[in-house]
């Protein structure tokens, strides 16, 4: 990773939460919220489904730019997202980057999720230290 | 109808969070991170980690307990039924390891209307049992139709 530069590609990272994921990280976060894990609630309120946190979302994004240090949790020192669409169980969640800056060790990434072509994460920024 | 900006400035009670192992694992497992930092005591220790490595959004795991009572505060009058979550930044500090209590505060930053919606901000500070500061936090929730 020595010869990181701005306009180089952050490999993809790409995962499929399967139907049950968003019981286990409500789980694992304590966000129970019922949109998250129950289908019948998430459509009575309009959604198309039930919908994967966003802060899920972000953890694929931060996991995503951590490859750029082997997924050392130590290099990731900021992540800046916004949430805009939805995400849902049994789609594949792509995060793409591209570098925006080097200085010294210190790497700015400008970086999106996308599912089935649709921006579930935009604006992204995420800095590492490497 | 205007948003209300009283609790602007506001800070909530820190809570205290004590990291547990299998809490850790479990976060890890869910979000994919399969680095053995995050599993593995001995692998953790011989990378330079005091112990088993929280994956750097575990904040939101301890963050939550004090961010949760500003944003269902009366004061601050977030319609909760037309609530989402904007945006979210994290900076990073100290890591955060198994054993760590991390103690953290919330405070309101900004409530602002923009487009006939409600922009909330809270901000949340985190730090662990040495006072070394582990992450910082700007969460953005937008209310619509306010």
């Amino acid at each position: 990773m020595a010869d990181l530069k701005p306009g180089d590609a952050v490999p993809d990272l790409k995962t499929t939460p399967d139907k049950y994921l968003p019981h286990r990280y409500a789980g694992a976060s304590g966000d129970f919220n019922p949109i998250h894990i129950d289908k019948e609630f998430a459509t009575a309120v309009g959604l198309p489904s039930n919908i994967l946190h966003g802060l899920w979302m972000m953890a694929q994004v931060a996991r995503g730019n951590a490859q750029l240090a082997d997924g050392d949790p130590r290099a990731l020192k900021r992540l800046s997202v916004q949430f805009r669409g939805m995400g849902f169980p049994e789609q594949e969640l792509t995060v793409s980057g591209t570098i925006k800056s080097v200085d010294g060790g210190r790497v700015v990434v400008d970086t999106v999720a996308e599912q089935g072509g649709n921006q579930v994460i935009r604006n992204a920024e995420a800095e590492l230290i490497i | 109808m205007a948003v209300k900006t009283e609790a602007v400035g506001k800070e909530w009670p820190a809570t205290t969070y004590e990291v547990g192992l299998e809490k850790v694992r479990e976060y890890a497992n869910a979000i994919g991170a399969s680095n053995p930092v995050h599993h593995d005591r001995e692998i953790a220790r011989s990378a330079g980690f005091r112990d088993v490595a929280a994956p750097p959004m575990f904040c939101v795991v301890y963050s939550a307990p004090a961010v949760g009572p500003a944003v269902l505060d009366p004061e601050v009058g977030i319609n909760l039924a037309t609530m989402l979550h904007g945006s979210q930044e994290f900076v990073w500090g100290e890591p955060v390891c198994v054993g760590d209590r991390i103690t953290t505060t919330a405070g309101c930053a900004e409530i602002y209307e923009q487009d006939g919606k409600g922009f909330y901000v809270f901000e949340t500070i985190s730090t662990n049992q040495d006072g070394a500061e582990v992450v910082r936090g700007t969460w953005t929730n937008i209310v619509r139709g306010v």
